[in-house]
Order: C-alpha cells, then structure tokens, then sequence
C-alpha cells in the first residue's frame, strides 16, 4: 500500500519525521552540515564557528498556560542554538496569519515575542508577514531562524555521547506537551499544568563553564526524552540506559498522562536539556544545574553504554527491562 | 496519583516474586495467557517477563480489538468512507490498519472524511453539527465499549438525528477464549482475564470457561502489582489442582459486573456469530442491532456491495493472536513490518502484540 500523501504523523517529531526528513530532505539537499542531523548546523565564517537553526511552529491554542505561540517561537529557535554551545545572537521571524485573526491575539503573541527576545538576549533583526484567506491556515503560525556563535574549545553534537557517559536533566518532564494538550481538550486539574517553554543558554553557558567537555545537549522537544535519547543513541552508536525511578515526572502531568493513557516519556517540553557528560563529572554539573533558576530539578536519568547501539532501554521500578523506542504514530498534534 | 504508586512498589513487588517463585514447580511449565491487550503492553511496560521463573510462560492472547477486527470489516469501512458525504469517525489506532487494498488513513489523505474520536459521544456531536452530512461510527471494541455505542444510538434515537449510523463490529470476549480451548493446541493452564471487560460482564462471567474447560481465571488489574498478584494467584490455583475464577481487581471489578450497562447494551443489540481476524468465524461472539434498531446499522443503510477480501499471506497476525507464534518468529517482524509501515493489525494498534513486543522487547536484555 503506497503511501502518495503526506500524513499526520511525519509531522509528529518521531519516528515517521524523522524517516521524511532523511529520505526527503536530506536526500535533496544533500550536504554535510545536514547529514549530521543536529538541532542547528555549525558553519565556519571568517574564522569563527557560527550555529544556525530554524524552526516553525503551529502550536494549538496559540496561548497556553505558561506561554504563547510568540515565545514558544523565540524560546525554541534560542534552544537550539544553545543545544550545540553557542551563544544565540540575532533571529528572524516570519508571519503566516490568517485572515479574521484578532489583533489583540497578534498583539499579545508579538509582545511575548520581544519580551522572550529581551530576556534571551537576542535581537529579532527581520521578518516577514503574509495573511492567507480565511481557513488556507489556522490562525497563525510563526516561523523563527537564528544565529549565534559556538566559543572555541566547545564540542557539542549528537554524535558525541561515549560508553559511560551519565545522562542528566534539568527538571520534570512533560510538562509543555501536557499543559497544551490540556488547554486544548478544556482538561483542568488540581493545579493548572503550566509550559516550562523558558530560553536554556544561560544555563548552557554555566554548565560548560563547569565542564566544556560535555558530549551532548539535545532538547528533548517534539516526541519527548524517549525520541531525543533514541536520536543521540543512533547518532552516537551507543546504547542508552534510563532508570525509571530517577525520571522526574510532575504528579499533575503523571496524573493527567494517566488519565490520556499516554507516556510522559514522549510528551514535549520546552524548556529541558539533556546532556551526556562524562561520569566523573556528573555531580560537579548537577550542583551547577541545581543552583540556576531552570534546574533546580535537575537529575541524572541514566547512563550511555556498550550494549544495544542505537537503542534506548529502561529499567523498570520492579527490576524489568525493556525498550524505548522512538515516538510513533500522532501521539499529539500540534504542540509546538 | 498517590493510590498508584502502592501498586507499584519496589519492594513489595519483589516479595510477590519471590513468592510466586516458591510456588512455581520446577518440573514443568505453566501456560498462562493475558488475553487483553492492555495487560499485554503493561506487563512488557513493567518488564516483568524477565523477571518470573522460567517455567511460568506468558502468552498473549486475541484482546486487541483493533487486532481481532476482520479484513473484511475493515474493508467495508473503508468503502463507506469512499461513499459521498459520508464521514467515517472511528478509535484512533483502526484507521492505520491495512484492508485488503487500503487503509481509513490512506483515504483520508485521497480526500475521505475520516475522523478520529475519543468516544461514541463526539461522532454523535458531528452529527449533530453536520446535518447535511452522513455520520458512521465504526464501533469496534469488546463489552466495554459496546454499552457506550448502545447509549449514543439511543441518544440519536431520542433527538431524531437521521444522519446517525453505526457499523457494530463489537467483539465478546467470553465465547473467543471457549473458541481458542476448542482449537486445542495451546495447553494453556490459565487466564489472566481483562479488569476493563470484567467491570461489565463481572467475574462470573467466566465461570462457564472454568467449568467447561477446567481452567482457572483470575481477573487482574493493569498495575505491576496487580499482574503479580494475578500471576500469583493463578499459579495457585493450576499447582494446587483447583479451577477457578478469582478476582484480584476488586477495587474496580465485581462478581456481577455492571447490569445497567449490560442492560443498555441488551436493549439494543443481541448476540450474533462473528469473524475474528485469525480465529474465523465464531458462534455467538459479536453483536448485531436488535430489529427495532436496526435503522441505525449503516451496513443496511448503505446498500453495501459484497466487498471481495484478500489477505496478506506473510502476516501472521492470526497466529500470533491465537498464542500460537511469537511476532519475533513472523520473518517480516521488525525486517520489513514496523509500526510506521504495519502488515498486520497487530503491529498498528497501541495494544497490538507485535506492536508491544517491537515497541518494548529485546532478545537481549
Ligand atoms: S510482525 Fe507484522 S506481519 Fe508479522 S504477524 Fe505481526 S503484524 Fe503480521
């Protein structure tokens, strides 16, 4: 059965993305900054190392609980920069709107922007707009492409993560993939799930203050921690071991999961890291990560090993193993 | 989420190990099958095959009602998204299953209207909101979903909406487990039967398997804890020589079930013979509209020609449903069958055995 239309799920983050993207995309156009398969390329300009990323968003409800659509757009662009060490500089942003959108919605989601910007300390240097007739798109969506420059001595790539490694992360799990999907379905909780959408390179830049030799740093956004972790074990060509119990999960997103029947394993967030950093400075990171403001949660999740290249696995809470694969199918459409 | 957690802990799951490990002979092997697919995904969840003694097997049964859905079902689904103004709404996982020629999900990207719902209620709400428009519900599911279907017909019925209909693939899962003994070459030793499915049909509703067939049931919740104590229980009963039905899941299961929900369900449908995927036609195992609902059945509203059927001779679906083949040992497992290009149902569906054991299982660890 030949598939001769594109399909929810390649838009997922997962599994299905990422077989378009190879396929496709990569194969199109073909080079070797894109066959590395990082959040942002980094290219030699007059002698420095700059990272360049884009990123478009489509993010239904455009505002939600701890964010918009606005400064999910500059927090997403600035991650990725920062996900390969660099210092993130200048972004562009583009404008897809659709035509009867209110303009206080615009208003407020472009004021969210540049305060995002102000906060980040990047500059958002040129744009574009279009309006599309009522119904050729929902609302609005937002392109972001961004710049910034990689510091000399810093080596961060999927491809880097080494047998022994420990796995850390700055904090709970789940929790911008949650607080979107419940704003959407009208699901309220006891405490209202909140985005943890939040710019990550200041924390970066402390972190690699403390260790410059950190492996990797992939923000675990679209398909969750389990398809960032599967990306970097294929990049990597190592096995990476998880442990259940260690994993963060907020008890409003575990209950809400529970309730979907889904796995925090794979929901979004936007304001997470995870890092592959030798073992034997591990502590020494997660005492650094504990103190800045977007890591008090911080945690070691796991360990890289020899065993099972390409693939993640868990240790269950009673003592049983199994896999984690990559996100499948359209778990939940629409989130970034 | 706290009440959870205390069926999940560490330490007492070890001891229920330990226990079941005293019990288990040493000198032969014990036959147990989960028959739900929910139970399937949560023991591969909680990695707890690894963890029992060897001589205890687990085999995963036909409780996957994505799974057990016939081709031809899922063909006649798709014809009617073919038809002009008809909408197609359905449970998520059905629409990635492949059909003799096509899947609901690849009409839908050829322009079908094909919708996913969370619950018979939202196929109704489209109705309502699209009166011009033809509104089919594909009811797939055991008896847990069934009474909700009924419910929403009846809702229909009350509110006069005309463009409401469902096509009943509703599956029973009492006759499907007599069936799969019938066959006779599984030498099961006991069932782990389904807490969903038994909240209606109560515990009782397997006393007839024990009695026919001499094979103990326990009814278990989907927690790691509750597995183990289901496992445990029903290694019990099959050393000690005592068939029975038990119910470990009593916080949500009773010996009675749920009447009015078997009521409702009663008053609409009725027991008919039905086509599973892999065990073929078996008596009495599916439901059909009553003749005073039977307006509401959309294979007579729409006069559906006979759709001709083609099975995929390299999936072993039917197998593995039956417990009678591993996915590992199907050759297109993993190789050319995967969740992003299934052969077979049991791959698509979220509680698919061939899906569970791709998503969660490694000969390695
Ligand atoms: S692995 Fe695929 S082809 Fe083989 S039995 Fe399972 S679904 Fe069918």
């Amino acid at each position: 059965m030949k598939q001769r239309t594109v399909q929810l799920d390649q838009g997922s983050g997962g599994r299905a993305t990422h077989e378009l993207v190879k396929g496709l995309f990569v194969e199109a156009f073909r080079n070797e900054f894109l066959l590395e398969m990082n959040d942002s390329a980094l290219v030699q300009l007059n002698g420095g190392r700059i990272a360049m990323s884009t990123d478009s968003y489509v993010v239904d409800p455009v505002i939600f609980p701890g964010g918009n659509i606005g400064s999910l757009a500059v927090h997403g662009t600035v991650n990725d920069l920062a996900m390969r060490g660099a210092r993130p500089l200048y972004l562009t942003a583009g404008f897809i709107l659709e035509e009867g959108l209110s303009l206080e919605t615009l208003e407020q989601v472009v004021r969210a922007m540049g305060e995002a910007a102000r906060e980040s300390g990047v500059l958002i240097v040129a744009g574009d707009t279009k309006v599309v007739p009522r119904g050729k798109a929902d609302k609005l969506f937002i392109n972001t492409a961004g710049v910034g420059v990689v510091p000399p001595g810093i080596h961060v790539a999927g491809q880097n993560a080494r047998p022994g490694d420990a796995v850390l992360i700055n904090g709970t799990i789940g929790d911008h993939g949650m607080a979107v999907l419940c704003k959407r379905e009208g699901l309220a909780f006891e405490n209202e799930i909140r985005s943890d959408s939040a710019p990550l390179h200041d924390l970066v830049r402390q972190m690699l203050e403390v260790c410059p030799r950190i492996h990797v740093l992939r923000d675990p956004t679209r398909g969750g921690v389990a398809t960032t972790l599967n990306e970097i074990a294929q990049q990597s060509s190592v096995g990476i071991r998880l442990l259940e119990e260690a994993l963060p999960i907020g008890e409003d997103v575990a209950g809400a999961c529970e309730l979907l029947g889904l796995d925090p394993l794979y929901v979004a967030n936007e304001g997470k890291l995870l890092a592959c950093v030798p073992a034997d400075e591990a502590e020494e990171l997660l005492q650094v990560m504990r103190r800045h403001p977007l890591g008090a949660k911080s945690r070691r999740i796991g360990e890289v090993t020899v065993e099972e290249p390409g693939r993640v696995f868990l240790k269950t809470r009673i003592g049983g193993h199994r896999l984690v694969d990559m996100l499948r199918g359209e778990q939940l459409p629409r989130i970034c | 989420m706290k009440y959870l957690d205390e069926y999940r802990d560490p330490e007492l799951a070890r001891r229920l190990l330990s226990r079941i490990e005293e019990i288990a002979p040493g000198d032969r092997v014990i036959r147990l099958m989960e028959i739900c697919g929910t139970h399937t995904v949560a023991i591969f969840r909680s990695g707890l095959r690894h963890l029992l003694p060897s001589t205890i097997r687990l085999i995963s049964g036909p409780g996957c009602p994505v799974c057990v859905t016939a081709n031809e079902d899922i063909d006649r689904a798709i014809w009617l998204a073919k038809q002009p103004g008809v909408i197609v709404t359905t449970f998520g996982d059905l629409v990635r299953v492949p059909g003799s020629t096509s899947s609901l999900n690849v009409e839908r990207s050829n322009g079908a209207d094909v919708r996913i719902v969370y619950a018979t209620i939202d196929a109704l709400q489209i109705a309502r909101a699209t009166p011009d428009r033809q509104v089919v519900f594909v009811g797939i599911g055991f008896e847990t979903t069934a009474p909700t279907v009924a419910a929403a017909v009846k809702q229909a019925a009350a509110e006069g909406l005309v463009n409401f209909s469902v096509l009943p693939v509703h599956k029973l899962l009492p006759p499907a487990m007599g069936a799969l003994l019938e066959e006779g070459n599984l030498q099961l030793n006991g069932f782990l039967c389904p807490g969903h499915v038994s909240t209606v049909i109560g515990a009782s509703a397997y006393e007839d398997v024990v009695n026919r067939y001499g094979i103990s049931c326990v009814v278990a919740g989907f927690e790691p804890l509750d597995l183990l104590h289901g496992i445990y229980l029903l290694v019990e009963c099959v050393v000690k020589g005592t068939p029975q039905v038990l119910n470990q899941y009593r916080r949500a299961v009773s010996r009675d079930g749920n009447a009015a929900a078997r009521r409702l369900m009663d008053e609409v449908f009725e027991p008919a013979d039905s086509t599973w995927r892999g065990l073929g036609p078996i008596p009495l195992s599916g439901l059909r509209f009553r003749n005073s609902w039977r307006r509401f059945d959309a294979g007579e509203r729409f006069s559906m020609p006979v759709i001709q059927v083609r099975e995929d001779p390299a999936c072993r679906c039917g197998d593995v449903l039956r417990g009678l083949m591993e996915p590992p040992q199907c050759t297109l497992f993993r190789k050319v069958c995967n969740p992003q290009n299934p052969k077979g149902p049991c791959m698509v569906s979220g509680e698919g055995t061939c899906g569970a054991y791709y998503r969660y299982h490694t000969e390695s660890l």
